[in-house]
């Protein structure tokens, strides 16, 4: 009984991986989803509507910092369209500031994890990471609807 | 038949010379009157600044310092390309050597010192609502920032966009030349909430769709519409399902504060930097504009969501 759930399991595991390898645009979309819910839940603690929890603030930064590591690769050359991508066609006309805005991204969040022991610490940890939401959106992104 | 073509031509003169009358920057009288006296309040024109959004365009692109108006960015549109000026208090280079007269006649009626039509992707249709006190301390607080050398090149617009004369026909359509009258039967920050929104913040100028000759639709004012600067479209401010409809007050609030939507996506695009500015303002300002946007027709958008 416990080696045909594996093989669904391992089935299922190599399928998501599978489409996520042939669809960087979803891939994309659902990391920028990931950084959006860790984002709220921030906000809502550095507004006190939630009480401070240092597990979840350092998972909140631990989730900025791996969707940072991803972003480079998940805008292949052949993903300027489709998929109702709103991806700024500067992602790869300045393909080096593309890459520095999200190692920039990547090394603020690990800045921001080892000041956010208490909830002053994560206000302002949080605070400052999150400057680079609007600055990577301002040059990178394109609405579309 | 001589006589013919005399007359031809004397209607011909008289077509002319009244195309010349009509398109006079001194047709548009808005913007002349004497201005209040006393001293300039520079806290109120700071804040007039920031609602303004002046250095969205005016900074010198890429400087971490954007009260260096010193202009040059471009502005891509279906007229041409408009390069922002130097607007810093440079006496030679910048706007330095106005008078605030001068200032305020340049805000309302979109006229330069030595008389020339500005082309309207200076937003005068909307600063036309701000009163000549506001735009004395505004003018006042621009003059302490630093001057910036250097002059800015000329709009790159082909032909006819690049008769500045004939701005005095697109004047006359849709420049009214009103300054805002506070409606009686509503609150102060009722009326502070649709100053801000439709005079210095100037929302609806990326806001709304434009018709062929660049003017506002004024039926779906708010609505959304193309970006005039390049792909992507502006969204539906209006309080419709399209637009911002299931938005409270205070998510309205947190986006011209921290520019984050209810779902925490960030702005970005040409409104990051328009939020940079609103986080500025006072609480209170912001709070004001919510309102006023809240209380909008609802309006659906002008441009249709892509389907999913």
């Amino acid at each position: 009984m416990i080696r045909p759930v594996i093989v669904v399991a391992a089935l299922a595991l190599g399928v998501s991986a599978v489409v996520a390898a042939n669809d960087p645009i979803a891939e994309r979309k659902d990391t920028m989803k990931s950084v959006g819910a860790a984002t709220k839940t921030g906000a809502a603690m550095a507004k006190g509507e939630m009480p401070f929890d240092s597990v979840k603030a350092q998972e909140i930064f631990k989730a900025y910092q791996q969707a940072a590591q991803k972003f480079p690769a998940l805008f292949p050359d052949n993903t300027k369209t489709g998929g109702n991508t709103e991806a700024a066609a500067k992602i790869w006309e300045d393909k080096s500031g593309f890459t520095a805005a999200a190692a920039k991204f990547e090394k603020d969040a690990a800045d921001a994890a080892s000041k956010a022991a208490d909830l002053d610490g994560f206000k302002a940890a949080f605070g400052a990471v999150t400057k680079n939401c609007s600055t990577c959106h301002e040059s990178f992104r394109m609405k579309k609807s | 038949m001589k006589r013919f073509m005399g007359a031809i031509a004397l209607v011909a003169l008289f077509g002319a010379g009244g195309a010349w009358v009509l398109t006079s920057p001194s047709l548009q009288a808005t913007g002349t009157e004497a201005l209040p006296g006393g001293a300039s309040n520079l806290e109120n024109g700071r804040t007039l600044f920031y609602a303004g959004g002046c250095t969205s365009c005016h900074a010198v692109p890429g400087a971490e310092d954007k009260t260096r108006l010193g202009g040059g960015l471009a502005l891509h549109s279906p007229f041409g390309t408009f390069y922002a000026p130097n607007i810093s208090p440079h006496p030679r280079d910048g706007i330095g050597a106005w008078t605030p007269e001068q200032f305020v006649r340049a805000m309302r009626a979109g006229v330069s010192p030595d008389g020339r039509h500005y082309y309207p992707a200076f937003p005068y249709t909307s600063y036309q609502r701000m009163n000549a006190g506001d735009l004395r301390d505004l003018f006042a607080f621009m003059m302490t920032l630093p001057a910036v050398e250097g002059r800015v090149r000329d709009h790159d617009l082909p032909f006819p966009f690049n008769i500045r004369r004939a701005l005095g026909f697109w004047k006359l359509i849709y420049l009214d030349g009103k300054v805002f009258e506070p409606a009686a039967g509503k609150s102060a920050a009722a009326n502070r909430g649709a100053y801000l929104v439709e005079g210095p913040g100037h929302c609806a100028e990326c806001h709304s769709p434009r018709d062929r000759l660049g003017g506002i639709v004024s039926e779906q004012r708010f609505a959304g519409g193309p970006n005039p600067d390049g792909k992507g479209v502006v969204p539906n401010i209006t309080p419709d399902a399209s637009g911002i409809g299931s938005w409270s007050k205070s998510d309205i609030v947190e986006l011209l504060t921290t520019g984050f939507t209810p779902e925490f996506d960030s702005v970005g695009s040409n409104m990051a930097p328009v939020v940079k500015n609103t986080a500025n303002l006072p609480q209170s300002d912001r709070e004001a504009m919510a309102d006023y946007l809240k209380s909008l027709p609802a309006r659906p958008s002008a441009v249709k969501k892509a389907p999913k």
